[in-house]
């Protein structure tokens, strides 16, 4: 899983049509070095207080995304908002269980977000697979396929615990320890190897950037 | 300006910089009266700064193409040079900016080249929903660019020239000697157009959030974003800036601009809490309706009565 070195090879794109390949991109992902020291850290405030989530609801979590938008939890208060386009998203909340259908989907979209970016797993579906755990159609562990920086578990977890999450996320943005982007780069090839067993009809490129 | 080529960049760098921040603020205070509204706290005032400097953090960014990577730089130079021929402060050496004989036409003309060159841009990303935004807004632009027209018309009737800085010059002398007073039908027309200017609700057909996502600049991110998220607070207060010169009198200390560009912000935000959005031809047919009557109604009273 950990091989270090970053391969530079280009993409096959394999899934595409033989007249469709030149129209995208073969490139991969890159991981990017922070800046000096005391820059990244600024930036890292920053990024922790404007965290712009994904608004896709990927599952039955999403329901809970609802009531902490609204008036009642009110998450603008930490510099949280939802985004409608995953160019502009730097979160992305997995709302529980992730069937076939949408893993396609949601790699689409985590690929399309720029870096550095975050994925908040949301309920027990997202770590083993909760009571969709022998499902046909359901992933079970969700850091087979994204590299994921936080759980947060129950079924569902109420807005508080949702909160609670995007606190502790904040704390480790602040500290630097969150780095799914390069992660994701450098084990590029052991990610796309799970993708695609899951993932049947890949009829997009490998990487969309 | 009397001033040396060197002191005139530095001058204006200064204001610009004033102004983005102001501009931004006030953005941030909308958010906040808005989230009131709702029964909710709001982010911080600040947030929109936040926003920017995390936007061009961002360490990657994807092009796709030149027009693309042009539009949020028209967009900002339709800004900046909307804001730079307006005087800010009246009769201040830093916050003057520049000034010419027809500057206001200038001015009207830069309103709109920040919307075609985003147009340009954002068309170019390929996005079908930055068509769609982009559509209404051109066309939603046409509609409220003719109540102000008419509105200018009548002003430089009134007043004898187009220079902003004489019009300003003009209402020096106490409240009643303001547009507001001295031409209420011009300055009627202007401000319903301003509410379509600034694009809140119920006019807030480009940037229709939950409708077509975010219009626009749908496929725009990272350090793209950021800059027309810093043209959004700019230009915002250029537009505040050019209402307060044309019709409120100006402003001759930082005390009377804060004040006077802040409550007429708030016209748009108090009319944006409390109204829904209009569809886009309900939008275009509002503008060229009664806001248009009365606008011709300021040209004919001040030409012939």
């Amino acid at each position: 899983m950990d091989n270090k070195e970053i391969n530079n090879t280009k993409l096959a794109n394999e899934g595409l049509s033989e007249q469709d390949r030149p129209l995208f991109c073969d490139a991969r992902p890159q991981s990017y070095k922070p800046l000096g020291k005391y820059v990244e850290k600024f930036l890292n405030w920053a990024r922790a207080n404007s965290l712009w989530i994904l608004g896709y609801g990927t599952g039955c979590g999403a329901i809970e995304l609802r009531p902490l938008m609204t008036a009642r939890f009110d998450m603008f208060r930490w510099g949280l908002a939802p985004r409608p386009t995953p160019r502009q998203a730097g979160v992305f909340v997995i709302g529980g269980y992730m069937s076939v259908k949408t893993l396609k989907r949601v790699i689409r979209s985590y690929e399309q977000m720029q870096g550095p970016k975050f994925v908040i797993g949301l309920g027990s579906c997202t770590i083993n697979g909760g009571m969709y755990w022998d499902s046909y159609n359901t992933i079970n562990r969700l850091d087979h396929y994204l590299p994921v920086d936080i759980y947060i578990t129950g079924c569902m977890p109420r807005p508080e615990a949702l909160i609670a999450g995007f606190n502790k996320l904040k704390e480790m943005i602040k500290a630097g320890e969150t780095d799914g982007q390069n992660e994701y780069a450098r084990n590029f090839d052991w990610y796309k190897a799970n993708q695609k067993k899951i993932v049947k009809d890949w009829n997009m490129p490998d990487y969309n950037w | 300006m009397e001033h040396g080529l060197f002191i005139s960049i530095i001058y204006a760098f200064i204001s610009l910089s004033v102004a983005t921040i102001w501009g931004l603020l006030l953005g941030g205070i909308a958010l906040k009266v808005v989230a009131r509204a709702h029964g909710r706290f709001g982010p911080p005032v600040w947030q929109p700064i936040i926003d920017i400097i995390k936007n061009n953090a961002r360490r990657t960014s994807i092009s796709h193409g030149i027009m693309y990577f042009l539009g949020p730089v028209f967009r900002i130079a339709g800004g900046m040079g909307t804001f730079l021929f307006i005087p800010f402060i009246f009769g201040s050496s830093v916050f003057g900016n520049f000034s010419f004989a027809g500057d206001l036409f200038l001015v009207m003309y830069f309103i709109f080249f920040g919307q075609l060159g985003m147009a340009l841009g954002a068309g170019e990303s390929g996005h079908p929903y930055s068509a769609i935004g982009v559509a209404r807004g051109l066309s939603q632009m046409t509609a409220f660019e003719l109540p102000f027209a008419l509105s200018v018309i009548s002003l430089v009737i009134q007043y004898g020239t187009l220079n902003i800085t004489s019009i300003v010059a003009a209402q020096q002398g106490g409240l009643l000697s303001w547009t507001l007073f001295t031409n209420p039908l011009a300055t009627i027309a202007a401000l319903i157009s301003l509410q379509g200017m600034n694009m809140h609700n119920p006019f807030s057909i480009v940037i229709a959030p939950q409708e077509i996502p975010i219009g626009p600049p749908t496929e725009y991110h990272s350090n793209f974003l950021g800059l027309l998220q810093t043209n959004r607070g700019l230009f915002n207060i250029a537009k505040l800036a050019l209402f307060m010169n044309l019709y409120f009198g100006g402003a001759t200390n930082i005390a009377v601009m804060i004040l006077k560009t802040f409550l007429l912000y708030m016209l748009t935000i108090f009319i944006g809490a409390s109204f829904p959005r209009f569809r886009t031809e309900q939008s275009i047919r509002f503008f060229l309706g009664v806001p248009t009557v009365i606008g011709i109604l300021a040209v004919i009273v001040i030409a012939y009565l």
